[in-house]
């Protein structure tokens, strides 16, 4: 028997195609009469639209059509809620959603208003200028507490203020933890966070067959088999007439899980012209147009007894959701459930508000709003700790929930719908282990004789979750087919995470076969027709978990046929190297392909329910998602002068269950942690006062270096989950997650200065240096 | 509309193209060479990198019309006409050093002249080579290895 494929480091399959640069993306796909798009733009966060004129533009040489809103016809109406809230008792939402393109009112910079078909993108580019916007501003609601004043303007008229949401969840008695605590800690955190900034923008490419009456769609979703039901929907149109294709994708960290209004113009565009259609966002587009993640408030306290052992939390936080709200409440309830951590927490008390405001849309990036809550929760904890003396160490390990307490319910309901349970965990491993790589004690010991040498240097290490691998559910299909290839296809898109490898070594190891004779298919509906998307960490768990269920089904099909020619016993046979054979007897094999053959015979009888072929389709849906953990640690050198904070050494001690394929997993986590460091110390999504994005470039919006980030150490610790066969938890997000709250404890630690607290994200040089000089200067090296 | 002439990847393109037209757009959508990408059209994330006489320089900041007459290699010309990789996208894929790939044949094209220049550069020198082009998904630590392992394997392939 061959050796096992899981949790083996194998080499990618999908490498070869994207290095020589054959692997197809969007914009490398070109259609015979094909059309190209722009699309015209509000340069206003707030305005009443009074006019489009697009007789300018209608009339350029090269144009083909322009279509405002009031040539959309029954299309111009609201977009989905994509996300329904979950049913938590007591709360508030105030659904709205986009038209595809605006009309009577602008509500954010970058909203569609008009769009422009012509031969060539130059030329259609040309023609947007020609199109007049006549639009009168307004006020517009950029921050988070004006937003809910009595008079601030208001993002959507027939609405009575700016509150899109309100939720509020509790967990034993908070007010009575308070009472008996040794010590409170009260602060109010501003965490704000930025774009996704995919290497590759968005785009779409629609073909409408009027002979055949099939519209397909090539898009950069993460989300193809939605998108299809959407499309198929809006157009009256059976779903098995809509083929959408997910190619290659050049990143999707979140934004790309949305049914954007451009998913549904070009296609339709597509069907009105009957010419193929083209969209390619570009980079200033991509700031505007694609949804972010930005700003939450937290007015945040922790009861804490004279051990530091927490009795409860109160919070009370501002989510901004941006001008709509079709992704319902994912992100503030991830902050809100993700904040209570590896922690025993016996009372929370906590509410958040959701904030319309003139900016562009807010859904998950990579993290998903964990990130906020994970930093109120390890500041708080940091802060506790140095009221009571304790190290940042200890009063974690103080904490954690013991490994005999799972599953550990917390009694609030979490973004999937399902009680926030945590299925299995051992939190303690983590951190000795990240303190261990790090050589925590010998820093402690180095730091004072650095310092008295005018070397600044710091250390932080935090502790996180993160719900992974959450339901519905996913399907795939494994294939055996005649001349021996085997062809997995599930229905999750696909945008870099290592999908095609991880999937064939899952397939590779029920069928005795190397994960290169595995032809992985992701994302094409018509290949596998249900499913819901990457998303929420949750392709290798669940579409993972689907895999292994088909191909031990088409497994099984091929032992009990070989058994049956063999005339041997099904518990004798061995696959091995795309073969079946006795046990004993290798020289006396069939080929699987021979036995696909043999499984589907085209004259002759079967036996009654016998189905055809070596083929099975399976599901998985967990009841509810499994929770991962880790510990981040880093050690900082902070230039007190300058403010220029240089991070010398990063430690990742994780856990995400059984590991399919260590090389991918560890790749996860650099570039989790990367897209970490940009938001503790880079990136800032920075609006003025008219909601106008001030950092809409790469000039301006600063994403991390091969200079900044760091060397990434990593350990893998391995508690497998309950809740699916192979064990499995999610990674995709989880690198992401604690970086900016070890950044800030790491910086603290460096500069050492009475009363010198970081209490925002992201911070950078200037800012570092700005929070400096309002606190009094350093005491001399002790 | 001008005419120019160019060599890629070792083989000769007469075409006419407007003064505008990007170098990037025209070896994409002129010659079909859609392995150079374009990630931000304003010369920050080094994706649509490409060689021009051997060096490394950013296609979308460049008009096709200033290419004329001049040689270019986009990341099609790197492996062997069998599609066998080229050392150093060897290397990529031994140290998982692409997630995407989006941004990857940019910084293939960055690491051709750098490491024919350096041939057994440190840590330091390629995070400074690499610093150019930006990378979402990798965090960088695997580019960095790969293009330690690049270099390990063309100074070894010379050497023997």
């Amino acid at each position: 028997m061959s050796t096992r494929q899981f949790g083996q480091r194998v080499l990618r399959t999908e490498d070869p195609r994207l290095l020589r640069g054959e692997a197809l993306f969007i914009d490398d796909f070109s259609l015979p009469d094909m059309l190209h798009v722009a699309i015209v733009r509000s340069m206003h966060a707030h305005a009443k639209l009074l006019r489009v004129d697009v007789s300018g533009a209608r009339a350029h040489p090269g144009v083909t059509a322009v279509y405002a809103a009031d040539d959309l016809g029954a299309l111009m109406k609201p977009g989905p809620v994509l996300v329904p809230p979950p049913p938590i008792p007591g709360s508030t939402f105030n659904a709205r959603t986009q038209t595809p393109l605006a009309k009577g009112k602008l509500r954010f910079v970058g909203e569609p208003i008009a769009v422009i078909v012509a031969s060539s993108r130059y030329v259609a580019e040309d023609a947007a200028e020609l199109v007049v916007v006549d639009a009168d501003p307004i006020d517009a609601v950029v921050d988070l507490d004006a937003a809910l004043a009595p008079n601030a303007p208001l993002v959507h008229d027939d609405l009575p203020s700016n509150l899109a949401a309100h939720v509020a969840q509790r967990r034993g008695d908070y007010a009575k933890a308070r009472e008996a605590a040794a010590c409170v800690i009260q602060r109010r955190f501003r965490y704000d966070r930025g774009a996704a900034a995919a290497i590759e923008n968005r785009g779409v490419i629609a073909n409408w067959d009027a002979r055949t009456n099939e519209l397909t769609v090539w898009d950069t979703t993460q989300a193809p088999i939605p998108v299809r039901n959407a499309l198929a929907s809006s157009f009256g149109l059976s779903e098995s007439q809509v083929r959408v294709i997910a190619p290659y994708i050049g990143g999707g960290f979140g934004p790309k899980i949305m049914f954007y209004p451009e998913e549904l113009l070009i296609p339709w565009i597509a069907m009105q012209l009957g010419r193929p259609i083209k969209w390619i966002e570009d980079r200033s587009e991509n700031f505007v147009g694609t949804t972010q993640e930005r700003e939450q408030i937290h007015d945040a306290e922790i009861a804490v007894d004279k051990d530091g052992r927490i009795l409860g939390i109160r919070d009370s936080f501002l989510h901004d959701t941006g001008a709509y709200d079709p992704y319902g409440l994912t992100v503030p309830i991830n902050a809100q459930c993700t904040l209570l951590g590896p922690y025993e927490v016996p009372a929370y008390e906590s509410e958040f508000t959701v904030v319309f405001t003139n900016k562009t849309i807010v859904t998950p990036v990579r993290g998903a709003g964990r990130q906020h809550g994970v930093f109120v929760m390890e500041r708080l904890l940091d802060f506790a700790a140095r009221e009571l003396g304790l190290t940042a160490v200890e009063i974690r390990r103080r904490n954690y929930i013991p490994p005999n307490a799972f599953p550990y319910n917390y009694e609030i309901l979490y973004q999937d719908m399902a009680p926030l349970t945590y299925d299995s965990g051992n939190y303690q491993p983590a951190l000795e282990q990240a303190i261990k790589l790090i050589e925590f004690d010998r820093f402690v010991e180095d730091q004072p004789k650095l310092r008295a040498e005018g070397r600044h240097l710091g250390i932080g290490i935090v502790s996180y979750v993160e719900g992974t691998g959450i339901g519905p559910y996913e399907g795939a299909r494994v294939r055996v087919d005649p001349n021996g290839s085997v062809t997995l296809a599930t229905g999750v898109g696909t945008q870099g995470q290592g999908h095609f490898t991880s999937f064939a070594q899952i397939v590779a190891d029920q069928l005795g076969l190397a994960p290169t004779d595995v032809r992985v298919v992701t994302g094409d509906t018509r290949e596998m027709h249900w499913g819901t998307g990457t998303f929420a960490s949750r392709g290798a768990v669940v579409a993972g978990s689907a895999t292994h269920a088909a191909a031990q089904r088409v497994r099984d099909k091929v032992v009990r046929l070989a058994s049956e020619l063999f005339e041997a016993a099904p518990d004798d046979i061995v696959l091995d190297g795309g073969r079946a054979y006795v046990r004993g007897s290798p020289s006396r094999a069939i080929s699987l392909g021979e036995l696909a053959q043999k499984a589907n015979p085209l004259r002759g009888a079967v036996r009654p329910g016998t189905e055809p072929g070596l083929e099975a389709t399976s599901y998985f849906g967990p009841e509810r998602g499994s929770t991962a953990n880790g510990v981040h640690a880093m050690v900082v050198e902070v230039d007190p002068e300058t403010a220029n904070v240089r991070i010398l050494r990063y430690v990742v001690a994780h856990d995400c269950g059984n590991v399919i394929n260590p090389l991918i997993v560890e790749g996860q986590i650099h570039g989790g942690v990367a897209l970490g460091i940009g938001n503790a110390f880079y990136e800032k999504l920075s609006y003025d006062g008219n909601g106008q994005l001030t950092s809409a470039s790469f000039m301006d919006y600063l994403l991390p270096t091969a200079l900044e980030v760091p060397p990434i150490e990593t350990v893998h610790i391995e508690t497998p989950s309950p809740l699916n066969p192979l064990g499995m938890k999610g990674v995709g997000e989880a690198g992401a997650i604690p970086v900016a709250a070890a950044f800030a404890q790491a910086v603290e630690s460096a500069l050492a200065r009475p009363g010198f607290e970081i209490l925002e994200i992201p911070l950078s040089p200037s800012r570092l240096y700005e929070l400096l000089e309002a606190v009094p200067q350093e005491p001399r090296a002790r | 509309m001008p005419n120019i002439k160019v060599q890629v990847n070792s083989k000769e393109y007469t075409r006419d193209v407007e003064p505008r037209l990007l170098l990037s757009d025209f070896l994409r959508h002129e010659l079909g060479l859609t392995g150079t990408h374009v990630g931000c059209e304003h010369g920050v994330c080094g994706a649509c990198t490409v060689l021009l006489g051997g060096e490394a320089v950013r296609s979308c900041l460049m008009l096709a019309v200033q290419a004329d007459g001049q040689e270019l290699t986009t990341v099609e010309g790197l492996a062997g006409s069998d599609g066998t990789l080229h050392p150093i996208q060897a290397a990529f894929r031994e140290a998982h050093g692409l997630q995407c790939g989006f941004c990857t044949p940019g910084i293939l094209l960055t690491l051709v002249p750098f490491l024919r220049e350096h041939p057994k550069p440190n840590e330091d020198d390629i995070r400074h080579a690499l610093s150019g082009n930006l990378c979402r998904c990798t965090g960088y630590h695997n580019i960095v290895a790969a293009a330690r392992l690049a270099a390990e394997k063309m100074t070894s392939s010379k050497s023997a």
